[in-house]
């Protein structure tokens, strides 16, 4: 057992760290201050390849392992919650359905440009009526000749509106229930197809999240992403990878946050000393660094899980789960040692503390993976 | 093809390297290695090169064991080949010895475009292109802060202090880049896992014709004789004047110290 990085991923996090702080972290408050979508930031990580990292070089990837994906989302994310969202959702969510359901026509349609930087990804499924009750979906597909024809709405879908592919759930069979979802995958400029209200959110403000309305939208058969039926599963297993993503954003978050502050108690004085001499500040800084380092083996261990094990979820649920709790209160106990400063936007930690919040909501909440977890234990 | 050689220095990550006030040397410990800025935009330069008109670059490094980092960064960024020189009879090499060691390593490599840093960030000296040269017996154009290739010849646009020099050479010849003549690209993820996959060639003592007497420290005419860490200066003289007695205040500070002649 092996807890050192190896070579590569220790050049890949250096690479990262390099490219967010250069050319993530200056626009890193801007994006949140006026909520936009950073997009000459993606057209760079399409150019350095960082949107294709665990797809297949066949396919215009990479070619890299899921752990070398997370310390990507991690390192992003620790100057940027924002970008490493963009990512995950892209990766994960967007193409990664594409790589394991696909057929080889739609690889090479979809996933080549989505791996090689030249497309952007997302992914629909939660609907006003369909949150963590995912299989209540009311969007509709029927079957018209050689043509299905989308109707209903998605709404919260991360990259809506700058992606150029989409991976949509919907029902094919109400009466079959959750094996009555079928999965397609839909181009922005399919007639019928059309982004909706944007959300005004608390926290990774420079991400764009959108309702998507498909009015009589023809998807042809040939997306439809597995086969009938199975879009419920594939829904799942994506969202058991995307979930690693996540909790590598969290732990991105939790770690630029402490950075950030072990800078700041050096710097700040209070009482003729920096903050940083007295034990309080000291003992705070030595749990949070401890709490970091257990969520980053849960985090690494669930990303290795992924490219060696067949059912990874326990493993991507107890990351997630731990290292979404671990940005809120790393996050929350920053702030604090900042004091009143922590709390204006003069600092990078207010940001962060708002973007920490949605790891516990999205992609499952953490009371999803309570019950991912404690359906494993109990099976 | 084309064969560029671009030299590569692996230096420690900081414009401040601390020396250690007893020995004299500089502490590495602690400090992460980086491809030395002016060499980085060297190979930038290359990959370029590479790009436009086609090119077999090869990143080349004298230095211990670890430089071999550095070489893999140089093939994630692009470079098809990474040759390390290392052996302990190289060690304690000045700039004599080093340019002599380099330029062996380059005549078994051949060449028509040799492109090395002006200088390192750790040692300063921007002696070992120029040497590199004058071992090879081939033109050398330093400082370039801007470089193309047209016909069988490079066009460099050498930077002075206030001004430039626009120069033309014929290849082969060697040409010394400043960190200023381009921003170099970032390496790729894919391109890091395969630069590990890839072999390296490593030249030893035994393998580079080259004479005891040019290498190593027994090949080196440099001797140090003290290594200081510079004192911070004391703390300036403050005055409240208007522009006029300003100048003429500072003028004649400037006098007495002899550093001005006023020609009075």
């Amino acid at each position: 057992m092996d807890f050192e990085l190896s070579r590569q991923h220790q050049m890949s996090r250096r690479l990262f760290r390099e490219f967010a702080e250069q050319e993530v972290k200056p626009l890193a408050q801007e994006i949140d201050e006026t909520e936009r979508f950073p997009s000459e930031t993606v057209e760079k990580l399409q150019r350095y390849g960082f949107l294709g990292i665990p797809f297949p070089k066949e396919y215009g990837g990479q070619g890299c392992d899921s752990l070398t994906y997370a310390l990507c989302v991690e390192e992003i994310s620790r100057v940027c919650a924002t970008t490493g969202v963009i990512i995950s959702g892209h990766v994960s969510l967007g193409a990664e359905p594409i790589k394991t359901f696909g057929t080889e026509y739609q690889k090479e349609k979809f996933l080549a440009p989505l791996a090689g930087g030249k497309a952007l990804g997302a992914f629909g499924l939660t609907e006003p009526g369909a949150g963590t009750d995912a299989a209540g979906q009311q969007t509709k597909a029927v079957k018209n000749g050689d043509h299905y024809i989308l109707n209903g709405t998605k709404i919260f879908i991360t990259n809506a509106g700058h992606a150029d592919i989409y991976v949509i759930f919907a029902m094919t069979d109400k009466s079959k229930g959750t094996r009555g979802i079928s999965a397609f995958i839909v181009e922005k400029d399919f007639p019928g197809f059309s982004i909706g209200k944007k959300e005004l959110k608390m926290g990774i403000r420079g991400s764009s999240t959108c309702e998507l309305i498909f009015d009589n939208c023809p998807v042809p058969a040939e997306n439809l992403l597995g086969s009938e039926g199975k879009g419920f599963g594939i829904a799942m297993k994506t969202l058991d990878g995307g979930r690693i993503g996540i909790a590598a954003q969290a732990l991105g978050i939790a770690q630029g946050a402490f950075d950030e502050t072990v800078a700041y108690v050096k710097e700040r004085k209070q009482f003729g000393k920096p903050i940083s001499a007295f034990q309080n500040t000291q003992f705070q800084l030595a749990d949070l660094k401890a709490r970091i380092e257990a969520t980053r083996l849960l985090v690494y261990q669930a990303a290795r899980a992924k490219d060696t094990k067949a059912n990874y979820a326990v493993e991507s649920s107890m990351a997630k789960l731990y290292a979404a709790e671990t940005a809120m209160a790393v996050t929350t106990k920053c702030v604090q040692l900042y004091g009143g400063y922590g709390y204006t936007r003069d600092y990078p930690v207010e940001r962060m503390m708002r973007d920490a919040k949605i790891t516990e909501l999205y992609e499952g909440t953490s009371e999803v993976q309570r019950m991912v977890i404690a359906g494993a234990i109990l099976k | 093809m084309l064969k560029i050689i671009v030299c590569i220095k692996q230096v420690p990550d900081t414009a401040e390297v601390k020396l250690d006030p007893v020995t004299g040397t500089l502490i590495r410990e602690g400090v992460p290695s980086i491809i030395n800025p002016d060499d980085k935009a060297g190979l930038e330069a290359a990959l370029r090169l590479k790009d436009s008109c086609g090119a077999h670059v090869t990143a080349l490094s004298m230095g211990p064991p670890q430089a071999e980092l550095a070489l893999r960064e140089a093939l994630a960024m692009g470079a098809d080949q990474a040759v390390l020189v290392t052996d302990r009879a190289f060690g304690g090499a000045d700039t004599w010895a080093t340019s002599s060691t380099l330029a062996a390593a380059i005549r078994k490599l051949g060449y028509d475009l040799i492109i090395t840093g002006r200088q390192a960030i750790d040692g300063d000296t921007a002696q070992v292109g120029p040497q590199i040269a004058e071992h090879l017996g081939i033109a050398n154009i330093s400082y370039a802060e801007e470089l193309t290739l047209i016909g069988d010849a490079v066009v460099v646009k050498r930077q002075y202090e206030n001004r430039y020099h626009v120069l033309r050479a014929k290849l082969p010849c060697l040409i010394t880049a400043l960190s200023e003549l381009n921003e170099p690209r970032y390496m790729t993820p894919g391109g890091i896992f395969e630069a590990f996959e890839q072999e390296l060639s490593v030249f030893a003592r035994a393998d580079l014709d080259i004479s005891d007497a040019n290498i190593g420290l027994k090949g080196s005419p440099t001797r140090v004789v003290r290594s200081f860490t510079k004192q911070p200066k004391g703390k300036g003289q403050a005055v409240t004047l208007d522009p006029q007695e300003s100048a003429q205040w500072l003028l004649e500070r400037l006098e007495e110290k002899h550093i001005l002649s006023s020609g009075k």
